[in-house]
């Protein structure tokens, strides 16, 4: 089976205002196969979403390679679909304006591009909210239509940046459900960051911890032996959930108080 | 406060400041008028030539040569001051290039450049579009500049994903940026279509509000500089509640935060 994402010592370099280099990330070598379900953890300021940036095209590594498909990245991403952790709606446009816009784009004639924008809503359970301006709507809310912006274009990969961040816990939870409910329908390849742990174990097939940083590196990769389909509120109270969560938190500790360490420092 | 209640004590603070201006002016205290009419005119006399201005319709012709020299000018200005903001947002070496000349002509007061325009273009009409349009592309401008240049980046990015070309994302990112932007500053560009409008005329024409009050303060006449005035007034608050409607049709999209007291 074709990876869907591959990176291949994929090191990461920014450019300081002082001259200097910032490595952020090092060495990095990771692959998401068709229809899998990949979460990466790791403490604050690792570089987990830099590594989605490369996997998107919207930052070209230092060295290494990417390939999507087996075939070399250069430019955009076009197979990829991504969720942003920040809002990102056009806020000038309607809830059922900013989940069309994606096909209205490609020359999709604007009726029927409207009509499988609602389609979408009502998928997120947002069906009567078409005409609501972003600023209109609760976080939650702004993340369904987010989601079915994304997920409209059908894209074959999905990255998401901490997409559920800024929600509150129950929120989360619903956001998560729903999550696995849309992805349960035709398994995308997804590549979820996250700092929170549980919400990765949770989510995903496999769980992979990156150091802190500078110059993070990929420390762990456990898969997650846990049956689909899941309920996110009842999956935590599994024995194999809690142990994996033990097993995996053994290693992320360490990284997650250097990395706290340093954030104090800076 | 309730609309109607705020709506009597807007109407009382003109009653008192009229009933004050008219006493004032006609009435000794201790012996002695305070405001002589002279300089002062009184409120009967403003009244009457704002009514003699409308019942014999020679207001009119004013009326309609200022609006339409407004008009032109904040078209014009706006047209320039979009098409440059974009083009010096996106390019930032020209920007950085025409940058100190930009600040220059920005900081130069435009009265001065009233004598120019009327040798450059006659007394006629456009000498004073030039006049406003100095005025309303440099805010249009700067407004635009703005908007383009803080464009989100996320939102940037999320158009660039879901797979928006160069044109597309000016259409759907760069555009609605900018124009929210445009139309937050539009109050005071049309303000400075009329000032220049009316300013041009008072330094030399033949017709408009300006003209009038020129005309009236060249006989000493206070009574018709403030008829002309009030007429000036009312007729800018008119431009203003079109520009509000306009606003809150074209801008529905922004939370409405900022306009609760």
């Amino acid at each position: 089976m074709a990876a869907a994402v591959s990176l291949n010592n994929v090191d990461v370099a920014f450019r300081l205002a002082d001259g200097g280099t910032y490595r952020a990330v090092a060495q990095a070598s990771l692959t998401v196969a068709d229809g899998e379900f990949v979460a990466i953890v790791g403490p604050t300021g690792c570089g987990k979403s830099t590594l989605l940036n490369i996997a998107a095209g919207l930052l070209a590594p230092f060295s290494g390679g990417v390939e999507i498909y087996d075939a070399g990245l250069s430019g955009l991403n076009r197979q990829a679909g991504y969720l942003f952790q920040a809002d990102a709606l056009f806020p000038w446009k309607t809830a059922a304006d900013n989940v069309a816009i994606g096909l209205e784009i490609a020359g999709i004639a604007a009726s029927e591009a409207r009509a499988r924008a609602q389609q979408w809503l009502s998928r997120v359970g947002l069906g009567t909210f078409g005409d609501r301006y972003p600023h209109m709507l609760s976080g939650g809310q702004r993340k369904r239509v987010g989601l079915a912006q994304v997920l409209i274009r059908n894209p074959k990969i999905l990255l998401m940046d901490e997409p559920f961040g800024p929600l509150d816990a129950q929120t989360r939870q619903i956001m998560g459900n729903l999550l696995l409910d849309l992805w349960s329908a035709d398994k995308k390849a997804v590549l979820f960051v996250t700092h929170d742990l549980e919400e990765a174990i949770a989510l995903s097939d496999r769980v992979v911890i990156m150091s802190a940083g500078p110059a993070a590196r990929i420390i762990g990769d456990w898969k997650v032996p846990l049956a689909r389909p899941r309920d996110i509120a009842e999956i935590k109270l599994d024995k194999a959930f809690h142990d994996l969560h033990r097993e995996i938190w053994q290693v992320l500790r360490a990284e997650v108080i250097k990395g706290y360490a340093q954030t104090e420092a800076a | 406060m309730g609309s109607v209640r705020l709506l009597v004590l807007q109407a009382l603070v003109a009653v008192v400041a009229i009933v004050l201006w008219h006493v004032l002016t006609t009435y000794p205290v201790f012996g002695k008028i305070l405001l002589p009419p002279f300089f002062f005119s009184n409120p009967v006399d403003v009244a009457e030539q704002v009514v003699k201005w409308f019942v014999s319709g020679v207001i009119w012709k004013h009326l309609w040569i200022t609006l339409w020299e407004s008009i032109l000018a904040f078209v014009i200005g706006s047209v320039g001051g979009v098409l440059v903001g974009f083009w010096f947002a996106r390019q930032p070496r020209v920007a950085a290039v025409f940058d100190p000349y930009i600040k220059m002509v920005n900081a130069l007061p435009r009265v001065v450049l009233a004598p120019i325009f009327t040798l450059w273009l006659g007394l006629g009409i456009w000498s004073k579009v030039a006049l406003g349009v100095t005025l309303v592309f440099f805010i249009v401008f700067f407004n635009v500049y703005q908007g383009v240049k803080e464009v989100s980046q996320t939102i940037l990015a999320n158009g660039r994903m879901l797979g928006m070309n160069e044109r597309q994302l000016m259409r759907h990112v760069y555009w609605p940026s900018a124009l929210s932007w445009i139309f937050s500053s539009l109050h005071t560009s049309v303000g400075f279509a009329v000032v220049g409008a009316v300013v041009g005329e008072y330094l030399g024409s033949a017709a408009g509000l300006g003209y009038l009050i020129q005309q009236a303060e060249g006989i000493f006449d206070v009574g018709g500089v403030f008829a002309g005035m009030f007429v000036l007034a009312a007729f800018v608050l008119v431009i203003d509640a079109v520009v509000s409607i306009v606003e809150r049709r074209l801008l529905v999209w922004r939370p409405a935060a900022d306009s609760r007291p």
